[in-house]
C-alpha cells in the first residue's frame, strides 16, 4: 500500500521545485523531478535525523552526489524543518544559503559540497567508514546521477567500497541509489555514453544490486529495508526514473535537464503535478489558498 | 641531529601523535612505503587505509572521514595528490573538510624517477584555493612540529615533504607557528627566502656571499600560505632586494607569493629562483646544479642580481 502521506509530500515538493526554479530563472528541473520520490522516502520515511540538530553525530547522512538536483533536496529539507519553506524562493540569489549546487558551509544539513560530478560516492565511503569506526548506527545514503557515473572517480569508489573497512568495519551502513532517468545534459545517456549493462557492472564490482521503479514509494521503501538488512557489504539500488516526472512537457526531454520554466509554463506544470484538469483549475485555485498564492506569485513574475 | 628526509620525520611524528590521539587515521594510495606512513599502519592497522592506486577516491574518503570527526592524513606523492585538484577543490576545500593532505617527493630533488613523479606545480595549485594553508618544513625538527600543528589546525591543510634528506637548519628552541617565518641568518644587503629542500643550500650560498662581502639575510619560509608579511616587509624594507629560492615551478610558488605581496605593498627588485620547464631524470645534486639551486648557483644568481 502506497503511503498517502508520502505521496502528498512528494507532490508538494514537486510544486515547490517548479516554483523555486521559476523564481531563480535557472536550474535543473528534470533531474530534480526524477529524484524527488527517492528523497521524499528518505527524509519522511527513513532518516534518523533532527533538523534542529543538524550536527547530531549519529544522524543518518544523505549525500546528493548529483548536486544539480539540489532544488529537490532543498524542498525536503524545508519541509523537514531545516529552514522555512518561504526561503525556497531565494534559490540561486545573491547571499542565499540555497546555492545553485550544495554548499555544506552555507546550509546546515548539507553533508558535502557536490555538483562537480563523480565525487559524492568517495565522500560517502569516508562517512560510512568513519561512522563504523566510531560504532555509530547511523547510515549513509548516496544518490548518484546516471550520467554522473561516467566519471572515473565513481568507479574508484565502486571498486573500493565492498572491500574498505573489512573485515571489522564493513560498509554495510552505506546504500547507494542511482537515479537512472536515462538523460544527461547533452542528450539521452545511451546516445552519449551508454551505461549498460549497469546492473552487471556494479555486481561485478562486488555490490548486491536491487532494481526498482524509482517513483514507486513502496518499492523504494522495500529496497531501503533490504539494504538495511544486508550485512557485510554496501548495497546498490538502481532506481529507474523518468526525467521531469510529473510534468508532461518535461518528461523524457533532454531540453529540460537544465532550463527553468517560464512562469506560464510553471503554472501549467503545477496544475499537471496536482492532477487538475484545465477546466477545473479556476475552481481548484478558489478552494486552495496555498496553491493560489504560489500561482499568483508566478503570475506576478510573468507580469515583470 | 643527522640529516633526515621530511617524509621520514613525518612518519615518525605520525606514529607518536597517533598514540595520543585516536582521531588520527591515514589514507594512502599504494605509496605508503614511500610516504612513510608504514610505521603508523603497522602499529595501528585498524586506523590505516590503503585504497589502491586511486588518489581521487583517497581524497574523497579522507573528506568523509574528516566529516565524522576523524583527523585523516591523506598521503601520496605531491604531484598525485594535487593532480586530483578538482577533488581537492570540491570535496576538501569547499566542503571545508578537516583533511591533512600530505604530498611527498616534491621537486626535482627526487632525481632519477624523472618529471612524472615530481611535484612541481602543487604549491601554485593549492595556493589558489581560499582556505588551505601550504606548509613546507625544512628539517626534521620543523617537520615534527608542523605535523603536530596540522593535527590541531581546524580545517584542511597541505604539507609538502621531501624524499631527500634535509640537513638540520632550525635552532633547537625553534617553535613553528602558522604564518611565521624564521630568520636563520641576519644580513643587510639582500633577503634570501627559501623553503623546504632549498633552505640548507641557501644558507651555504649566504656563506659564499659573505666571503664576497655581501651580507645576505636568509629566511626559512615554511609557511608559503599564509606568508609572514610582517617579517617579509621588515626584512626587505631594510635590504631593498629579495631573492626567492624554491624547488618548485618558478610560477605560482613561493616566489609568486612573495612577488604578489611585494608588488602591491612594497615594489622592489626581485629575483625568483626555481624550476623552469619540466624536470627530468638525473641525480639530485646534478639537478639542483642544473636549475641553479645548489649553493654555487644561488650565490651566482644573487651576485648577478645585485650587479656585484
Amino acid at each position: 500500500m502506497a503511503d498517502a502521506r508520502l505521496e502528498t509530500i512528494a507532490r508538494e515538493c514537486r510544486v515547490q521545485i517548479i516554483r523555486m526554479l521559476t523564481h531563480a530563472g535557472s536550474g535543473h528541473p528534470g533531474g530534480s523531478l526524477s529524484v524527488i520520490d527517492l528523497l521524499t522516502t528518505l527524509y519522511f520515511g527513513r532518516l534518523r535525523h533532527d533538523p534542529q540538530r543538524p550536527d547530531w553525530p549519529d544522524r543518518d547522512r544523505v549525500v546528493l552526489s548529483k548536486g544539480h538536483a539540489v532544488p529537490a533536496l532543498y524542498t525536503v529539507m524545508a519541509k523537514s524543518g531545516y529552514f522555512p519553506e518561504s526561503r525556497l524562493v531565494t534559490l540561486r540569489k545573491l547571499g542565499s544559503p540555497l546555492q545553485g549546487h550544495p554548499d555544506r558551509t552555507a546550509l546546515p544539513g548539507i553533508e558535502a559540497a557536490t555538483g562537480s560530478l563523480g565525487q559524492g560516492l568517495s565522500v560517502s565511503l569516508g562517512l560510512a567508514l568513519g561512522l563504523r569506526l566510531q560504532g555509530s548506527a547511523a547510515r549513509v545514503y548516496c544518490i548518484l546521477g546516471d550520467g554522473e557515473i561516467q566519471e572515473g572517480q565513481v568507479w574508484e569508489a565502486a571498486m573500493a567500497a565492498p572491500k574498505l573497512g573489512q573485515p571489522k568495519h564493513p560498509l554495510d551502513n552505506l546504500c547507494v541509489i542511482l537515479d537512472y532517468n536515462k538523460i544527461q545534459l547533452d542528450n539521452f545517456v545511451k546516445k552519449i555514453l551508454d551505461l549498460e549493462p549497469v546492473l552487471a557492472k556494479w555486481q561485478a564490482f562486488g555490490w548486491p544490486v536491487i532494481e526498482i521503479d524509482g517513483h514507486d514509494l513502496d518499492q523504494i521503501a522495500k529496497a531501503l529495508d533490504q539494504a538495511e538488512a544486508r550485512k557485510g557489504v554496501p548495497t546498490f539500488v538502481v532506481a529507474n526514473t523518468v526525467k521531469g516526472k510529473g510534468v508532461s512537457f518535461m518528461e523524457n526531454d533532454p531540453e529540460w535537464h537544465g532550463k527553468a520554466p517560464k512562469p506560464a509554463e510553471a503554472i501549467r506544470a503545477i496544475r499537471e503535478i496536482l492532477g487538475v484538469p484545465e477546466p477545473r483549475w479556476t475552481e481548484y485555485l478558489a478552494k486552495n489558498a496555498a496553491t493560489r498564492a504560489i500561482v499568483d506569485e508566478l503570475a506576478a513574475l510573468e507580469a515583470k | 641531529m643527522p640529516a633526515k628526509a621530511s617524509r621520514a620525520a613525518f612518519g615518525e611524528a605520525l606514529l607518536e601523535l597517533g598514540a595520543r590521539d585516536d582521531r588520527i587515521v591515514t589514507v594512502d594510495a599504494d605509496l605508503s612505503k614511500s610516504t612513510m606512513t608504514t610505521k603508523f599502519s603497522k602499529t595501528y592497522p585498524e586506523r590505516a587505509f590503503n585504497v589502491g592506486i586511486a588518489e581521487s577516491n583517497m581524497l574523497g574518503i579522507g573528506a568523509g572521514l574528516a566529516l565524522t570527526g576523524k583527523v585523516p592524513f591523506v598521503c601520496s606523492f605531491a604531484c598525485f595528490v594535487v593532480g586530483r585538484f578538482e577533488t581537492i577543490r570540491m570535496s576538501v576545500a569547499y566542503t571545508q573538510a578537516n583533511v591533512k593532505m600530505v604530498g611527498t617527493h616534491c621537486g626535482v630533488a627526487i632525481g632519477e624517477d624523472g618529471y612524472s613523479q615530481m611535484g612541481l606545480e602543487d604549491i601554485a595549485c593549492i595556493r589558489a584555493l581560499p582556505n588551505i594553508p601550504v606548509v613546507q618544513p625544512a628539517d626534521e625538527l620543523e617537520t615534527k612540529q608542523v605535523v603536530a600543528y596540522a593535527v590541531e589546525h581546524e580545517g584542511p591543510i597541505y604539507l609538502r615533504l621531501t624524499r631527500q634528506n634535509l640537513e638540520p637548519v632550525c635552532p633547537p628552541d625553534y617553535r613553528f607557528e602558522l604564518g611565521r617565518w624564521l630568520v636563520l641568518r641576519p644580513g643587510n644587503d639582500v633577503t634570501l627566502i627559501a623553503s623546504g629542500g632549498t633552505v640548507f643550500n641557501t644558507l651555504e650560498a649566504a656563506k659564499r656571499l659573505d666571503a664576497d662581502g655581501i651580507a645576505a639575510e636568509v629566511i626559512n619560509a615554511a609557511c608559503i600560505k599564509p606568508l609572514d608579511e610582517e617579517l617579509l616587509l621588515r626584512s626587505v624594507g631594510r635590504t631593498g632586494h629579495v631573492v626567492t629560492v624554491e624547488d618548485h615551478s618558478i610560477s605560482g610558488g613561493l616566489g609568486g607569493a612573495v612577488a604578489e605581496t611585494l608588488g602591491e605593498v612594497m615594489p622592489m627588485p626581485l629575483k625568483r629562483l626555481g624550476v623552469q620547464g619540466f624536470g627530468e631524470s638525473g641525480d639530485s645534486k646534478g639537478l639542483y646544479a642544473k636549475h641553479g639551486l645548489d649553493p654555487a648557483g644561488i650565490a651566482s644568481s644573487v651576485r648577478k642580481f645585485l650587479n656585484r
